[in-house]
């Protein structure tokens, strides 16, 4: 039995229902870590001795019917965790500690979970790096001084460190599959309304998901089976049936039509990019399945489209974090100073400056030509995908236009930042279910990642597609434990 | 189409965001740069289409008429800064 | 002052000018739970106890509607005439302010849930339509209290997220009587159908005003300005009177009239401008993206158009018709669905024309000394019936009736019951009629032969000795007969 921590979720469950392992070693090993690791700050809150009571508890009482028994699990700070301080990476939340469940971390304890702490997120998920979280920035367990990707930083890093055996992470424009892509680590979105936004610190409606992230596609595949669930208390929340994703998962997509679209060969993309991806088309063919070319014409239109709606919605939806009822507050001479001074020095400057877009392209004489405009090319974007799967059953694309960058390297320039979410963002816009398999490394040996998107509620075809092609790739992430203190 | 300081000066009041001038300026740099590349949008002809209402393939989803939350002032009011255990306190508004 | 149609007009040397209302009435719906959330909606509750954390909007709270409210709109949509339309969206309207816990109110915009519609109004001078534009869902804000800490403002969020009915109807009425009459009606067509009980004083019924004034006859109408938030019928004419002539008094001298919004000061009785002019409210509508567009299926539709009760202008009709009133007794009978329920009791077993008097007479004048509604009447619509009777039979005169009526309200209830125990009996037997007219007819002789002799208003006198000699109970139509009789030259 190898290193407990080094333990993919799948070994680390049979070993638990096998008793090789107590949950109270497995949680007290990947507290051990994570207390070694604070050098890559992947940690917002840290719940360690709560954890350690819960794993007994489960010890003495185990119940092996659960799907994740006495598992420890750490997740995004995006969650609202009964009596577990909830940040979302902001100042303005620096003190808030939710008296509530999500749905998505409720349904994970339900299975027998175990909360080892709250990961490090961009403020407000609005970031490509993790750079602005409030709480500092994440460092990639890949490189010194290299960025994880964001805004699901911390899970991501927090996962190819073997600080948790899995995570969960919110994917509005790509939050999950570009940090995955930077970390060698697997990330899905699912499909929107597959997964309770009931809970969670919301950015931008129409647009986030919760999904899982960890280290296989079949971890992966458990995870979402179990977070995903229909939800009356979110109204945006689908009733379709769900299934035992894990359970039915196989590698064989004989015949599978996986399409390529011509657009997001973008200009300028680096050889190595565009390598990775024919060397993933090489290996959708040696599974049986067919390549098609299709064409999706609005894609060079999704960035634009997503950097109005998404401001837009966060503008409303941070208008909540006013000092009021909850949070930080400033001292003010009135209400409105109050308000001003409050969310002056409560937001950081990237979700300032989403406010600001998010403001300005919903104001009076600026909503047709900007937000109504975005709604309708939006649409454009959805009919590309609907028309495209009448051909095929999937798409193969890159998950981001670069490996990770240096932590400072991209930050003086918002909209170079925002390119990285290029290939991420349509998916995000269509609803779909998209995810992102580690498939090579750059010349600097950082990882590279390539994503699949599906039809809407095609989970299962895109994990089964995933799981084929990550058997061809048999991805290593080589991390070397450079950040112990 | 440029985002000028006195936009910036707007906007932050509508959202309730205090700025300084200096702030005011890089942010204004920022907002361009960031318009600019928001502007392609521009190029496309939408005189056709029907906007995106709701990207949730369902219907509204109607809830029944009862009572289901009970009074829980105490969480409602645990996060609040201020010590009143009845009601959330704010500085007074100026009318 | 008003013409022969009602119209208030103001007039300055040779100059009339029309006076143009519009009124946007929030209404409370009834129902149980909030609109988008499953907290309780009765008033008075303590502060901050009916609040879930959705109504206090906690990271990551949502909205779910409530299906009741939804049918209350419709209702009140049919009852209003009304449109209804199968397809709606729930925008927010952004603004901040401390009882606002989103940041944002959830409203309907440019795809309200019920289309234009029609109120008629019965006025001294004829029927008056006044149209409506829309009827709207949108959730309720809480409340601000200033007044109990001097440095803070304290905020009850109860009220936060209860459904509101934006009625907004088109710039149709002419004259303060007209905005009585309409909220009148409004009130009665929403507490006929259930959908909100239109307690002003509790703040369940609300209206902003929309006041214009132009040239008498021209066809433009003048710029508006809104009075926001008048809670009672009176405000609402006084803060309309001076805005007129504030505003008539601008264009008299060439000044231009600024579209904005203005509060009525019920110290001062005039209406002012709202300060933050600067900040202009952008309220950036946008369709809320946690729900999705409310889509009605006919089948709904039709099964509350089969649940709708009686409407007051049906019922009105229908009690001209079948009990021969005047519309003007009618119109005061199913004002009030209560009170119409009370007069058909009343007259399944009694005289129409008494029940009409002795309800909208003496029972009204009770029940408003009492500061009751008629649900809360001392006197029920039996025993009332019952009084009735003993009238028309005879049994008592009007007169006593008077007297048995508040001993009922006073304390036993039963007409017949009292009549007995007092010996409040009329009397109407001829022969004993006559025993003390004769009697009282010798007595003062002198008196009758001035009677006989020309001075007729001595017959009340005459009347009047009768019935101190029997009590009061003398029957006076027999009284009448008689006396003229035996007094006859």
């Amino acid at each position: 039995m190898s290193n407990i921590t080094s333990q993919n979720l799948t070994e680390l469950i049979k070993n638990i229902k096998n008793k090789k392992i107590s949950s109270e070693e497995a949680t007290k090993s990947f507290i051990e870590r994570a207390e070694k690791s604070r050098a890559l700050n992947c940690y917002i809150t840290e719940n360690f001795e709560s954890a350690i009571k819960k794993a007994k508890e489960f010890d003495n009482k185990p119940n092996f019917n659960r799907k994740l028994p006495g598992i420890p699990i750490a997740v995004k700070d995006l969650f609202c965790t009964n009596g577990v301080r909830t940040t979302a990476g902001s100042k303005i939340l620096n003190n808030f500690v939710p008296t509530y469940e999500s749905t998505v971390t409720q349904n994970i304890w339900n299975e027998g979970g175990i909360l080892l702490g709250k990961l490090n997120c961009d403020e407000f998920a609005m970031g490509s790096s993790n750079e602005t979280s409030f709480f500092g920035n994440v460092q990639s367990p890949i490189d010194v001084n290299l960025v994880p990707g964001g805004s699901s930083g911390g899970s991501a890093s927090a996962v190819a460190s073997n600080l948790t055996p899995i995570t969960i992470g919110t994917d509005t424009g790509g939050s999950i599959r570009q940090p995955a892509s930077f970390t060698g680590t697997v990330g899905l979105k699912p499909t929107y309304g597959s997964c309770s936004r009931y809970g969670i610190v919301a950015f931008a409606s129409s647009l986030d998901q919760a999904g899982p992230m960890g280290k296989n596609v079949k971890d992966c595949a458990l995870l979402q089976e179990i977070i995903s669930s229909y939800d009356s208390k979110d109204s945006t929340s689908i009733n379709f049936k769900r299934n035992n994703y894990s359970e039915l998962l196989t590698n064989n997509i004989k015949g599978k039509k996986i399409g390529i679209p011509k657009e997001y060969r973008v200009e300028n993309m680096p050889k190595e990019i565009e390598d990775l991806w024919i060397k993933g088309i090489d290996f959708v063919k040696e599974c049986g399945a067919k390549i098609i070319d299709i064409s999706l014409p609005h894609t060079n239109y999704a960035l634009p489209t997503y950097y109005i709606v998404a401001p837009a919605e966060a503008s409303s939806n941070l208008a909540r974090y006013d000092g009021v009822k909850y949070g930080f507050r400033s001292k003010g001479i009135n209400l409105i100073d109050m308000y001003e001074k409050t969310r002056s020095e409560g937001f950081g400057n990237e979700v300032k400056r989403r406010i600001m877009i998010g403001t300005y392209v919903l104001s009076s004489g600026y909503y047709d030509a900007y937000y109504l405009k975005a709604q309708k090319v939006r649409k454009l974007i959805k009919n590309d995908f609907d028309e495209a799967y009448k051909k095929v059953d999937a798409i193969l694309t890159p998950s981001t236009p670069s490996s990770a960058f240096k932590i400072g390297e991209k930050t003086s320039d918002p909209v170079s930042m925002y390119l990285n979410d290029i290939f991420t963002v349509p998916a995000n816009l269509a609803g779909l279910p998209g995810i992102s398999i580690p498939a090579g490394l750059d010349k600097k040996g950082y990882p590279l990642g390539l994503q699949i998107i599906s039809k809407a509620f095609d989970e299962q075809n895109l994990l089964n597609i995933a799981y084929a092609m990550e058997e061809k790739i048999n991805f290593k992430n080589t991390i070397k434990e450079w950040w112990f203190n | 189409m440029t985002i000028d300081l006195k936009t910036v000066k707007h906007i932050s009041k509508l959202a309730r965001i205090s700025i300084d001038d200096e702030k005011a300026k890089k942010l204004a740099g920022d907002l361009n740069s960031i318009f600019n590349f928001i502007e392609k949008l521009n190029k496309l002809n939408t005189d056709k289409v029907e906007p995106l209402t709701s990207i949730a393939e369902t219907t509204l989803k109607l809830r029944s008429d009862e009572v289901k939350s009970k009074n829980i002032r105490d969480q409602i009011l645990k996060n609040s800064p201020s010590e009143n255990k009845d009601f959330f306190v704010v500085p007074k508004v100026v009318e | 002052m008003s013409t022969d149609t009602g119209q208030y007009l103001i007039t300055r040397d040779n100059n009339i000018y029309e006076v143009v209302i519009g009124l946007e009435v929030h209404a409370q719906v009834l129902s149980n739970s909030k609109l988008f959330s499953s907290s309780a909606t009765k008033f008075g509750a303590e502060a901050n106890t009916q609040v879930s954390l959705v109504d206090a909007a906690f990271p990551g709270m949502l909205p779910v509607i409530n299906k009741y409210c939804i049918k209350q709109a419709v209702k009140t949509g049919i009852g209003l005439k009304a449109k209804i339309n199968k397809r709606s969206i729930f925008d927010r309207k952004n603004y901040f302010y401390a009882d606002l816990p989103q940041g944002y109110q959830i409203s309907q915009y440019k795809h309200p849930i019920i289309g234009e519609g029609k109120v008629v109004l019965d006025m001294p001078y004829g029927q008056r339509e006044i149209g409506i534009e829309r009827l709207h869902l949108e959730q309720d804000a809480g409340k601000s209290i200033h007044d109990i800490d001097p440095e803070n403002t304290l905020v009850d969020l109860n009220r936060s997220g209860v459904a509101l009915m934006e009625i907004v109807s088109k710039p149709d009425l002419r004259s303060l009587d007209e905005v009585n009459a309409y909220i009148k009606k409004l009130r009665s067509i929403m507490r006929y159908l259930d959908t909100c009980d239109g307690n002003m004083q509790e703040g369940s019924l609300r209206a902003d005003v929309n006041v214009s004034v132009k040239k008498k006859d021209s066809k433009n109408l003048g710029t508006r300005c809104e009075i926001k938030n008048v809670n009672s019928i009176k405000f609402m004419q006084l803060a309309i009177s001076y805005e007129a002539n504030r505003q008539v008094d601008l264009i008299e001298q060439g000044k231009k009239i600024d579209q904005e919004t203005r509060l009525f000061d019920t110290k001062k009785n005039e209406t002012r401008s709202m300060r933050s002019k600067e900040d202009a409210h952008d309220y950036r509508y946008f369709p809320d993206p946690d729900l999705l567009p409310l889509e009605l299926k006919d089948d709904f539709i039709e099964k509350i158009k089969s649940e709708i009760p009686e409407l007051p202008d049906e019922k009105k009709k229908r009690f001209i018709d079948k009990f021969n009133l005047s519309p003007y007794e009618a119109n005061i009978l199913v004002s009030d669905k209560e009170t119409s329920e009370y007069f058909e009791k009343v007259v399944k077993n009694s005289d129409v024309k008494l029940a009409t008097n002795w309800i909208t007479g003496e029972l009204f004048a009770l029940l408003n000394e009492k500061d009751l509604g008629i649900t809360q009447s001392p006197i029920n619509a039996e025993n009332l019936s019952k009084l009735i009777n003993l009238i028309k039979n005879g049994t008592i005169s009007g007169k006593i009736a008077k007297t048995v009526f508040e001993l009922m309200a006073a304390g036993d209830k039963d007409p017949k019951k009292i009549v007995e125990e007092k010996n409040l009996k009329q009397q109407s037997d001829p022969k004993e009629l006559e025993k003390i007219i004769l009697e009282i007819i010798s007595k003062n002789q002198d008196k009758v032969d001035q009677y006989k002799l020309g001075k007729e208003k001595l017959f009340g006198f005459f009347v009047g000795q009768v019935m101190k000699i029997s009590g009061g109970k003398a029957n006076p139509k027999l009284v009448n007969d008689i006396l003229k009789e035996k007094l006859k030259k």
